[in-house]
């Protein structure tokens, strides 16, 4: 525990704030319940989410404090669960549901990406739709082709959504807290293999707000590295590496995929003049092609070489440890890749 | 061929028997704007008015106005591209609806919506859905919203026969019926998806046979009787606003048009259209209403003069609005800012 200070928001009792180590997981957990006690129209609904606490317990003790109703048992109907979101955002609620796997998000695609991205928009901008869709996804769990995939790219290209991706234990809970405020469909992408990943998070915080575009995590003056999820540990350990010898990189959390803001990204280039992008995917169509599509547009004469975009393969993820650890991008080889470039 | 479905007749006019002679008149009077108003859409799409396509519900008028007549101003209604009918039969104003479809200013989405989703919060008009049976989990959501408020509202959805074969519709009722919620599941089972015939596409032609599989409350009627209609729709929403959970009804009908604007209906069979025509909502409850001696042929008439001279007054209007600004902040529409 860093600080402990008591704080009074609003005429309600005193909330305890502190800034403590906790892990990916409890900063969701800490999320929820802080905005479900704010606001008494959210409720969050999912695969059982009640009283297990959640497959991956990311809604642990909020079925004892909130009860059946705000803290919903679903059937295993995607399609049923994530429209129903937006029959009770429509109607005045502000829902939260929970995709136990990312690789889910397949099944409620038309939900999404017909109905929740467009109702809005159809209307007019007429009706609000309020609703946080929360997907554990990604690799390195040994769960094979269908539950380890991140899912970042598959609604890149659909309007009306917005997509951000906490990476460390103080984003999932200040992103997470400010997607239930907002107005809009915002899917939350959480990573499985950060789920015990322990970190500072200033616990009780009011003062919340969406990102609004990426995060400099780690200054440096010769080469950029932007990675999103599990990615971002990866190139800052590559970055401490190149360090030692004697090579600075920048590393930039993307965090938020869409509205997909390019120009700091940009901004860094101009100054290191190389740019590596780290993305947990397949490379076809994920956000780092358009990063480097907006970068070499904005600043090309920057460019002391071409970019570098590692990815996964472009097939899916086999089961075996042996070849699942082989395939995920590694701090060595972002390290060799930045080396390779300068 | 296949024979034109009587329904069941179970509900005998119960409900409706203590609706008073206003109310009669009032039904005749929503189904007949509704078939005015689609008439005119048809007009207006041939002078170029309405663009891209549209589905008309010529012929599905009782089924519209016998379910909102068992409604309150509060419920909640979601319907699909061939929504118009619903839409009117709620009030919405009519020039709104038609400069939406003619893609104007004045439009009631700004005419960003267009003819497939006609949207009106205010009326509880949350929804047209033009992907089959998206909008079931989403009226499942309006009625769990209804539960939880605890203001005895319901939620309806309107969808077609052949939305019953898509995981959404199996998905949501389930879920509104394992957690009890006030939903009015109406199909308006009008034989045909899109082209094909309810029997190249389903074993069986009578889906309330799909309630039984959700241990759901079902009625089967015949939808081109709208008191026969109000008869299954009042008892069910009157079971939902007490808690007892939701209902599907199965309204036998027939869409007089094809399925949209492009479609001729060249596969139907001419007896088998004939037969229905006879059967038409209005006609055959203009004949009931004289042989209660409620309404002269005269004042049928008369029904008919106002709502056409009503709807051509709001295409002329709506006609008359100005586009919406290209230059708008779309971005504005899209996302609370």
């Amino acid at each position: 525990m860093r600080t402990n200070e008591k704080i009074i928001s609003a005429g309600v009792e005193p909330i305890e704030r502190v800034t403590q180590e906790i892990t990916y997981r409890e900063a969701i957990v800490a999320a929820l319940r802080e905005e479900m006690r704010r606001d008494p129209k959210t409720l969050i609904m999912g695969e059982d989410v009640g009283e297990s606490g959640g497959p991956f317990k990311t809604c642990h003790g909020l079925y004892e404090e909130f009860g059946a109703e705000r803290v919903r048992d679903t059937p295993i109907a995607e399609t049923g669960f994530v429209g129903a979101a937006l029959g009770l955002a429509l109607t005045g609620y502000r829902p939260i549901v929970e995709i136990m796997f990312a690789d889910f998000l397949g099944v409620c695609f038309d939900q999404i990406a017909n109905s929740i991205a467009k109702h809005r928009f159809m209307s007019g901008g007429r009706v609000k739709t309020p609703i946080v869709i929360r997907a554990l996804g990604g690799a390195g769990l040994r769960f094979g082709a269908q539950h380890s995939q991140t899912a970042e790219s598959w609604l890149l290209s659909v309007p009306g959504i917005k997509i951000i991706c906490p990476s460390d234990p103080e984003q999932a809970y200040l992103m997470l807290k400010a997607a239930i405020r907002d107005d809009n469909p915002v899917l939350v992408l959480e990573h499985k293999a950060l789920l015990s990943m322990k970190g500072p998070a200033p616990i009780g915080i009011d003062d919340v707000t969406m990102p609004s575009g990426p995060r400099v995590l780690r200054p440096g003056r010769h080469a950029t590295i932007v990675a999103s999820l599990a990615m971002v540990r990866k190139a800052l350990a590559a970055a401490e590496s190149l360090n030692a010898e004697g090579i600075e990189a920048e590393v930039i959390d993307i965090q938020v995929l869409r509205p997909l803001n390019v120009a700091p990204i940009s901004d860094s280039v101009r100054r290191t003049n190389i740019l590596v992008t780290v993305e947990e995917q397949a490379p076809t169509g994920g956000w780092s092609s358009d990063v480097v599509a907006d970068v070499v547009s904005q600043a090309f004469d920057y460019l002391d070489a071409p970019p570098a975009r590692i990815t996964l393969p472009d097939h899916p993820l086999p089961y075996s440890p042996h070849l699942e650890d082989a395939l995920i991008p590694s701090p060595e080889r972002i390290a060799a890749t930045v080396k390779s470039l300068l | 061929m296949t024979k034109p479905a009587p329904g069941t007749g179970s509900a005998s006019n119960k409900a409706a028997a203590a609706l008073s002679i206003e109310d009669r008149i009032g039904l005749y009077r929503t189904m007949t704007l509704i078939r005015e108003f689609e008439e005119q859409v048809q007009r207006s799409y041939l002078e170029g008015l309405v663009h891209g396509t549209t589905h008309l519900c010529n012929g599905q008028e009782a089924v519209c106005a016998g379910v909102a007549k068992a409604l309150r101003e509060d419920d909640y209604v979601s319907y699909t591209y061939r929504g118009h009918g619903q839409c009117l039969a709620r009030g919405m104003d009519l020039e709104a609806a038609f400069a939406e479809l003619f893609g104007r200013e004045t439009g009631v989405c700004g005419g960003i919506g267009g003819s497939m989703h006609l949207t009106d919060i205010d009326l509880g008009l949350i929804g047209a859905f033009g992907i089959v049976g998206a909008g079931l989990p989403v009226a499942v959501g309006a009625g769990l919203s209804a539960q939880l408020a605890g203001r005895r509202q319901v939620s309806v959805c309107f969808f077609g026969d052949g939305a019953v074969n898509i995981g959404a519709f199996h998905e949501a009722m389930n879920m509104a019926q394992v957690w009890k919620l006030p939903v009015i599941f109406v199909c308006e089972n009008n034989l045909y998806g899109e082209f094909s015939h309810i029997l190249h596409t389903t074993p069986y032609e009578d889906l309330v046979i799909r309630a039984a599989g959700y241990s759901m409350q079902s009625e089967l009627v015949d939808g081109n009787d709208v008191l026969a209609v109000y008869d299954a729709a009042a008892p069910a929403v009157a079971r939902a606003r007490d808690g007892q959970g939701p209902t599907f009804i199965e309204c036998k009908t027939y869409r007089h048009r094809g399925h949209s604007r492009t479609d001729p209906a060249k596969y139907r069979d001419s007896a088998e259209v004939e037969a229905w025509l006879k059967l038409d909502p209005i006609s055959l409850y203009r004949a009931d209403l004289r042989a209660a001696g409620l309404m002269s042929d005269v004042g049928a008439e008369d029904v008919a003069a106002e709502a056409r001279s009503l709807v051509k007054a709001a295409a002329d209007r709506a006609a008359a609005a100005p586009w919406p600004s290209q230059t708008q902040d779309f971005m504005a529409t899209m996302f609370v800012q």
